[in-house]
């Protein structure tokens, strides 16, 4: 058990970012904006079918403008080393697996060249027709195999588990249950759109490849770019300090990098390419689309009896991507039958990736949707019924949970949000034109440590700690709250720590992913500043010597406690809606999520992380839907005009509030992920307050007016 | 084709060469480094390239440079005059954004945002179009700021960190 209760005295405070000057003036540098000597410009050149090969290239027209310095197709472009993500493999074939893969590049000295030279390509196709709609009844649905990171990792589905669970027997149960749901709720494609787009500044310089880029994590960037290169991971630098948002879609999705580096590689000059916003819908992942079906019976007690999840999404012929999306199933309630099944459709469609709350923002949503009707049909407040179906441990591996406060949070959440009072009945309350409802939903997001960690502390003479590791900060206030960990952990006031991170020179660290930033790179420098502490106190007296003190730790594992305890972080939202009787408009008058995520390291970077992720789940319930054209396979509103995101107007009072209770087991911070939780179960909430506003059901997302007036 | 312009930027003239179909933005972030305002959708949608051009709001990535011969530009890193601006210090404070690429620009607009309130401009949720004062309430600050979009969706902690500052 790890020591929680050490010295916290930075740890909880609602410091102010360390980066809020630059970034409020400006003058924090994202990858695009670093100054370069004589930089030339990239502009793709993307396939305007979605199925087929590449049969010419004509680049005369071109070549000929005035400032074009390269253009680059499979036909000319270097031979790349074979990939472990075949989405890497940029311009090594012919072949064309979606709609907008990128085909060619135009390198030019100014951007304006480049964009219009890249439009004077001219590209032969031998076309095959396109398979891009995502059905249930489809044939060739199959079971993922070996799906985690590239298929090298173990495990079938993306984070590692097995495809599919089954205990007891589901099938005997649902017949003889008095009580059953059986309904089928599914999601669109999400585009992660982070408002800086996926950037690349690449240089060679004396040998060694310098990526200036915008990513969730330099090391694994480090160690993709190199691979596909041929290149000693010592060779190719990443320098990634500031990050424009990403949601996931700046862990894998690098092809744009390699273009880059390629193209850098052919002009001898730095290259700098930033996708644009209508690009990033076909080259760097989105939340794929998804069927789920589930089933659930009770007894007369409110207790489930069975549980069944069966999901099926889309996943690109180009990339077996499979997200984990039935497996909030296996955790979250207690029932003795129970099943998960994932199938995947291979579709010629773009490669799908991590998007916040991979698989549990699709799953939450129709598990908890799901859960309301069951209650429903129980007859029980939906608050009660999931306290009902509490598991003891964790319903499948038996493991108990490192802490698991959702009862606390769906209590206490209701006492704010004033759910006493609430009148079970649909469509019994009415202001005006307006129909007003609330719901409920759970939340849950897995709290893992990940392995390979590094991070080095330096005492310079001065009593001045400079701490180094390779992590990154997308907005979530990794600089700050690690300041603060490092600050406790060697019990020195913040003034006194420099935090380095977002650059391969560092000591190697994990990705900002999987809501395990803090947990992995937080434990590596409380173990580094524990042995600085001991090494001072032995060596030193405890007084800083005169050439200084440098100590790196290394966490090659992830958290040993792990295989004891099922570690997750928890939540209850609620959410009153009201919809437009006439026009079926909704608005989310008020969003509330009481949360269980062990210490929170910052209350004030940590709050913004948490609306941030409701006020997403917003967004996803009401507004957003990647429409993907059957007959040709692109996203046709491909932009932020078409593709509707939250904005200032959308939202209103949004509350996030928390248990603030160390996890004993996750890390020394006794800190849970709360990077991600904030989404997970936002969408059903929403759902559910307006089938209470009124009486109507939405089982696809999003909850759009037409679905309300008809 | 090419053309000599001149701006002022921050305070500091400038003259430069520009090709015509270079906008505002790609002129001041690639010829003249000036790297607050960001690009994020390059079509006018999202409000990250915001700029107070002759002291009104406009989105830099739908201005040509070449039409604005002579023009005064103030950007967020502009505002500060030796210190931060309060609507700066207000976004720190209340923790307005969180990857802060969005917010150069929300600032700036919220900057502009304020002076048409002061000058009496109404909006689309004015309850009197044509009262000849506006109330800066927190409906009327998030309709006026909604062609900033923020992604991470600080949009909680950007209403009250601009109401502060119009309160004062």
């Amino acid at each position: 058990m790890s020591d929680v209760t050490a010295r916290p005295r930075a740890i909880g405070i609602p410091m102010d970012r360390i980066d809020g000057v630059q970034k409020v003036t400006g003058t924090a540098t994202y990858a695009y904006e670093w100054p370069l000597d004589q930089p030339v410009y990239l502009y793709p050149v993307q396939s305007t079918i979605a199925s087929g090969r590449v049969t010419g290239v004509d680049s005369a027209l071109a070549e000929a403008e005035p400032g074009v310095l390269a253009v680059l197709s499979h036909l000319n472009a270097p031979t790349l080393t074979r990939p472990e993500d075949p989405e890497l493999a940029v311009l090594q074939s012919d072949e064309v697996a979606w709609r907008g893969q990128f085909i060619g590049a135009v390198v030019a000295e100014s951007l304006e060249t480049a964009r219009r030279a890249a439009g004077l390509v001219r590209v032969g196709y031998e076309s095959r027709p396109p398979d891009v709609v995502l059905r249930a009844d489809r044939d060739d649905l199959y079971s993922p195999v070996h799906a985690a990171v590239f298929g090298t990792g173990g495990g079938e589905l993306q984070d590692g588990s097995p495809a599919d669970s089954v205990l007891g027997d589901v099938d005997t149960a649902l017949a003889a249950s008095p009580t059953m749901v059986d309904a089928t709720y599914s999601t669109p494609m999400y585009h992660n759109n982070p408002m800086e787009p996926h950037t690349a500044v690449v240089t060679w310089l004396d040998g060694e490849l310098i990526v200036r880029c915008s990513t969730q994590g330099a090391s694994m960037s480090q160690a993709l770019i190199s691979g596909v290169l041929g290149l000693e991971p010592g060779r190719v630098r990443v320098i990634s300090p500031h990050v424009g948002g990403a949601f996931g879609s700046k862990v894998y999705p690098h092809s744009y990098a390699v273009l880059a580096a390629m193209a850098a590689r052919m002009v001898r000059r730095p290259v700098k390419f930033s996708l644009t916003r209508q690009q990033m819908f076909a080259l760097v992942g989105y939340r794929p689309a998804s069927i789920q079906r589930i089933r659930l019976a009770a007894g007369r007690d409110g207790r489930l009896t069975a549980l069944s999840h069966e999901v099926i999404e889309q996943t690109a012929k180009a990339k077996g991507y499979a997200e984990q999306v039935g497996v909030c199933s296996r955790m979250m309630y207690a029932a003795p039958h129970r099943r998960t099944t994932h199938r995947l459709a291979p579709l010629d469609v773009p490669v799908p990736t991590i998007m916040r709350a991979p698989g549990e923002a699709q799953g939450m949503y129709a598990l908890e949707s799901a859960m309301d009707e069951m209650a429903l049909a129980c007859g029980l407040d939906p608050v009660e019924f999931r306290i009902r179906n509490e598991p003891e441990v964790h319903p499948e591996s038996g493991l108990p949970f490192s802490s698991r406060r959702l009862t606390d949070c769906l209590r206490e959440g209701a006492r704010r949000a004033g759910w006493d009072h609430r009148d079970p009945v649909p469509r019994s309350r009415r202001e005006g034109r307006w129909l007003v409802g609330t719901g409920v939903a759970a939340s849950t997001y897995p709290s893992p440590r990940f392995p390979g960690n590094a991070a080095t502390i330096r005492l310079a003479p001065d009593g001045h700690y400079t701490v180094r590791i390779a992590a990154a900060d997308l907005g979530t206030g990794t600089w700050t709250a690690l300041t603060q960990i490092a600050a406790d952990a060697l019990s020195v006031p913040v003034g006194q720590v420099e935090m380095r991170i977002g650059d391969t020179a560092l000591p190697a660290a994990s990705v900002a992913g999987f809501s395990a930033g803090i947990n992995s790179w937080g434990t590596a420098i409380w173990e580094a500043a524990d042995r600085l502490r001991a090494r001072l106190q032995a060596e030193h007296g405890g007084i800083a010597p005169p050439e200084g003190l440098e100590v790196t730790a290394e966490l090659p594992g992830g958290n040993p406690d792990a295989e004891r305890y099922a570690m997750h972080s928890f939540g209850a939202q609620f959410a009153e809606v009201r919809v437009d009787e006439d026009t079926g408009e909704v608005r989310v008058t008020r969003l509330l999520g009481m949360f269980d995520v062990g210490r929170v390291i910052n209350p004030k970077t940590a709050r913004s992380q948490l609306i941030g992720g409701m006020t997403q789940g917003i967004s996803m319930a009401l507004y957003e839907h990647s429409v993907l054209d059957p007959r040709f396979g692109h996203v046709v509103n491909q932009d932020f005009a078409q593709y509707h995101i939250a904005s200032a107007a959308d939202v209103h009072s949004v509350e996030a509030h928390w248990l603030d209770e160390p996890d004993p087991y996750t890390n020394p911070m006794g800190a849970k992920g709360l990077g991600e939780v904030g989404i997970t179960g936002t969408a059903a909430a929403i759902a559910n307050a307006v089938h209470h506003a009124t009486g109507v059901r939405i089982r696809e997302l999003p909850i759009t007016l037409d679905k309300l007036v008809s | 084709m090419d053309l000599e312009i001149e701006l002022r930027v921050d305070g500091t003239e400038h003259r430069l060469t520009v090709d015509t179909r270079t906008t505002l933005l790609d002129a001041l972030r690639e010829q003249l480094g000036n790297t607050s305002p960001k690009k994020g959708c390059d079509h006018g949608q999202c409000g990250a390239c915001t700029l107070l051009l002759d002291g009104r709001r406009v989105l830099g990535c739908l201005a040509l440079a070449v039409a604005h011969q002579g023009a005064d530009i103030v950007t967020a890193a502009g505002l500060t005059d030796g210190e931060l601006h309060p609507l700066q210090r207000s976004f720190i404070a209340h923790d307005a954004f969180q990857c802060g690429y969005c917010t150069p620009g929300q600032i700036v607009s919220a900057a502009g945002m304020l002076e048409e309130a002061a000058n009496g401009w109404p909006s689309a949720v004015a309850k009197d179009p044509g009262a000849t004062e506006v109330v800066l309430d927190d409906e009327e600050i998030a309709e006026r700021m909604s062609g900033n979009l923020c992604r991470c969706a600080a949009y909680a902690n950007i209403v009250p960190a601009i109401a502060e500052v119009a309160h004062r």
